[in-house]
């Protein structure tokens, strides 16, 4: 039973993980109905971008290499490449295609999702890099000498900070102007425009937040597993998370992530063994497809009715 | 009168140009390199190493008895189709066409094996590919040179035996086989699962889904099944992943072997401080101190014509992989220009002839001045493969040592299992095997 509980909970926290870049997607999705296929791209970006003036600021600045002050310079420097990014976007990719269909917007963030990765090897290398947030990636001693349980004391620092910017995220929707606004453009873009409401402002500002969301999951999947291509990949583990939390909520993304992280985790080490092992990479699109026969728009995600 | 003499002074000039210009053959070699894409980290150490190592026998020799080298590369993304693609944009080119197709993908052997038999342009394949294809009796065109990954898994458990004591010591013994579920990944279970009958040692197999980001349920099982070893059969992501996944589980990382895919810094750096103590295989070993590297240093980067963006990586297990990617692509044209005319741009099928008769003894290592660089190499006719050799290095926190000398493989059971696999590949593909005595 112990062995149970330690994969659960091992599997509760990666899916805290998975959630982090779920949430990127819901949030553009809920402000313009755009399925952001580039959203794994912009964590490698952003992540890239971080490692990448955490190398050359000492350099530049003659601040000291590894000290605080690189790390919180190369942050803002990294979430201002971000707004950038997010500038840009809205200019020449989704701005020409206002009132196009969905479809046309989701092929032009396919596009996107190539030219950010090759501008993100092309301005810093294709290198592998490191990344210490001074958070060791070690069991909690006190699970292990009273539980014997294995738990990630870097999973829990993850698992907290994506709790804190869910928490961060939900305030803002909630109770800022601008938030109100987000929500006033996902509710309807023309009813929208009608009352005042800026939509190219909010698309910036929305990608803008996403992008933020990239860079702090790039951290933390760059710390987990060095910052490296790979972290395009981690958009593949967004995605049934996506079907099943829904694709308009953010506590969906939570709930959905920690649903996909502990169900495949257990089905790799109760079920694995009778398939040839390896079942981690489909096995959640298996539920997540499953989950859509009985209820489509995900257990969050808001119920689409058409009058007919 | 005087435009007359002016015309055919003219005209033997451009005579004598034309024909200077035709003494100074080129020999063409296409490169289908990866520098974006997801492996482009490799990909940009070895095609760097490779163009260096080429660079500096311009440089320093005029070429290869006179005859530079010339290269062009055409970027594949690793990506199957474009890999295809570059092959047939590249075969035509140069005077002589391109003589060598080296993809470093296994993918993309797989898509133009069919095609190199018929374009008759060399195939080679150091480190990946077919292991079958060591059989130069069916495979005439590929060549899975120094080390194949059957040889390389006989080697992990002779280097596991090594430490245990001997290999009586095995009997008994846990190992746990963390692969990348692909068929790489998969390449090395017929071989371990024989040693294991032979030595009686428990094999443990555990597939790890591409990309490898996520290995918790695989380390939490290793956890439980307490095993002696741990043999690391990974790529990309998928190793530093599982040094921290390791290192987590406090898995002693002395007690793990990888695959030379899993053996590079851009495996171990990621990883920070729990990739300490991990050994790893090889078929090149890293390090800048070899007379070669030096000779690059000083005939290419000296004058500025590296090709490294990051000089810092010269040295780094795959730029030296790249480097000996070249030397032997080199060498192979040597050999071949001694039979076909020294001096001469060769045609593929002259330098597939050249791979065929490669020896590279201690002698000629240490002229290349690559001693313990990678290991001496002799192929033949029957034997594509050359070597079996491989070394182990071990990172230490910051860089590679190497720790063992270059250890043989079991080439008793590896030779019957590839002439067994290409024997089955020959009759399903209706090819009659060379008569190897014949060939010269």
């Amino acid at each position: 039973m112990q062995f149970f509980f330690e994969v659960l909970i091992g599997g509760l926290l990666s899916g805290v993980l998975y959630a982090l870049v779920a949430l990127g997607f819901v949030l553009i999705y809920k402000a313009s109905g755009v399925f952001n296929f580039a959203q794994g791209a912009m964590v490698f970006f952003a992540a890239l971008t971080f490692v990448g003036f955490l190398e050359v600021l000492p350099g530049w600045t003659g601040l000291e290499e590894g000290g605080r002050a690189v790390f919180w310079l190369s942050f803002v420097l990294s979430l201002a490449a971000m707004v950038v990014l997010a500038i840009v976007t809205e200019k020449f990719v989704l701005r020409p295609l206002v009132n196009q269909p969905a479809i046309t917007l989701f092929m032009a963030t396919i596009g996107l999702t190539f030219l950010v990765e090759g501008i993100a090897q092309g301005i810093w290398g294709a290198n592998v890099r490191g990344l210490n947030l001074g958070i060791q990636d070690e069991p909690i001693e006190y699970m292990m000498e009273n539980f014997n349980i294995l738990i990630s004391s870097f999973d829990v620092f993850a698992a907290a900070v994506a709790a804190i910017l869910v928490a961060a995220l939900a305030l803002f929707f909630q109770y800022t102007r601008i938030g109100r606004a987000l929500r006033a453009v996902a509710d309807d873009h023309q009813a929208a425009l009608s009352i005042g409401i800026p939509l190219r402002h909010i698309w910036v500002i929305v990608w803008a937040v996403a992008g933020f969301v990239a860079l702090v999951a790039g951290m933390i999947w760059g710390a987990r597993n060095g910052v490296q291509f790979a972290l395009t990949f981690t958009a593949l583990k967004a995605l049934p998370v996506l079907i099943l939390g829904g694709f308009t909520s953010v506590p969906g993304a939570i709930v959905g992530g920690l649903i996909i992280g502990a169900s495949e985790k257990l089905a790799e080490v109760y079920v694995g063994p009778f398939v040839g092992g390896g079942i981690e990479s489909w096995f959640p699109y298996i539920l997540a497809l499953a989950f859509l026969l009985v209820r489509p728009e995900g257990l969050f995600g808001e119920k689409h009715i058409d009058r007919v | 009168m005087k435009l007359k003499k002016t015309v055919i002074l003219g005209a033997a000039i451009a005579g004598l140009l034309g024909s200077s210009m035709a003494v100074a053959a080129e020999q063409f070699i296409g490169l289908p390199s990866y520098r974006v894409g997801p492996y482009a980290a490799g990909g940009s150490g070895i095609f760097g190493g490779w163009i260096d190592y080429m660079q500096m026998i311009n440089e320093r020799d005029g070429g290869i008895n006179g005859v530079k080298l010339a290269w062009e590369e055409c970027e594949t993304e690793y990506n199957n189709a474009r890999g295809v693609e570059c092959y047939e944009r590249l075969k035509s080119k140069g005077e002589t066409g391109n003589s060598v197709f080296q993809p470093l993908s296994t993918g993309i052997t797989y898509s133009v094996l069919d095609k190199v038999a018929k374009d008759q342009i060399p195939l080679v394949t150091m480190g990946y590919g077919r292991t079958d294809a060591a059989d130069g009796r069916v495979f005439p065109y590929v060549f899975p040179l120094i080390t194949t990954y059957w040889s390389q898994a006989t080697t992990m458990v002779k280097y596991i035996a090594n430490k245990e004591g001997g290999t009586d010591k095995l009997k008994g013994k846990k190992i746990a086989l963390l692969y990348h579920d692909s068929a790489y990944g998969k390449e090395s279970h017929a071989v371990l699962e024989k040693m294991a009958e032979r030595y009686g040692y428990e094999l443990t197999k555990l597939a790890v889904a591409h990309p490898g980001n996520e290995q918790q349920s695989q380390w939490l099982q290793i956890r439980q099944l307490r095993p002696d070893w741990v043999i690391l059969w990974g790529w990309g992501v998928m190793n530093p992943t599982a040094l921290k996944s390791a290192a987590k589980t406090g898995f002693s990382r002395e007690k793990m072997v990888g695959v030379w895919w899993s053996g590079a810094e851009e495996d171990t750096v990621p990883a920070g401080s729990a990739a300490k103590g991990f050994t790893a295989a090889g078929y090149n070993v890293a390090g800048a101190d070899y007379p070669v590297i030096k000779d690059i240093e000083t005939n290419v980067y000296a004058k500025g014509k590296g090709n490294m963006e990051d000089k810092s990586r010269v040295g780094s297990v795959y730029y030296n992989r790249g480097v000996v990617h070249g030397l032997i692509t080199v060498e192979a044209i040597r050999k071949a220009q001694e039979k076909f005319g020294k001096g001469k741009a060769l045609t593929g099928e002259q330098v597939r002839w050249g791979f065929e008769n490669l020896d590279i003894d201690d002698k000629r290592l240490a002229e290349m001045g690559a001693t313990g660089f990678l290991p001496p190499l002799k192929t033949s006719c029957m034997d594509h493969e050359g070597s079996g050799k491989v070394k182990y290095q071990q990172w230490d926190g910051s860089k590679w040592n190497v720790v063992t000398d270059w250890i043989d493989a079991d080439k008793e059971l590896v030779r019957g299992m590839i002439e067994e696999s290409a024997a089955a590949y020959a009759k399903e593909k209706g090819i009659t095997p060379r008569d190897c005595s014949k060939e010269m």
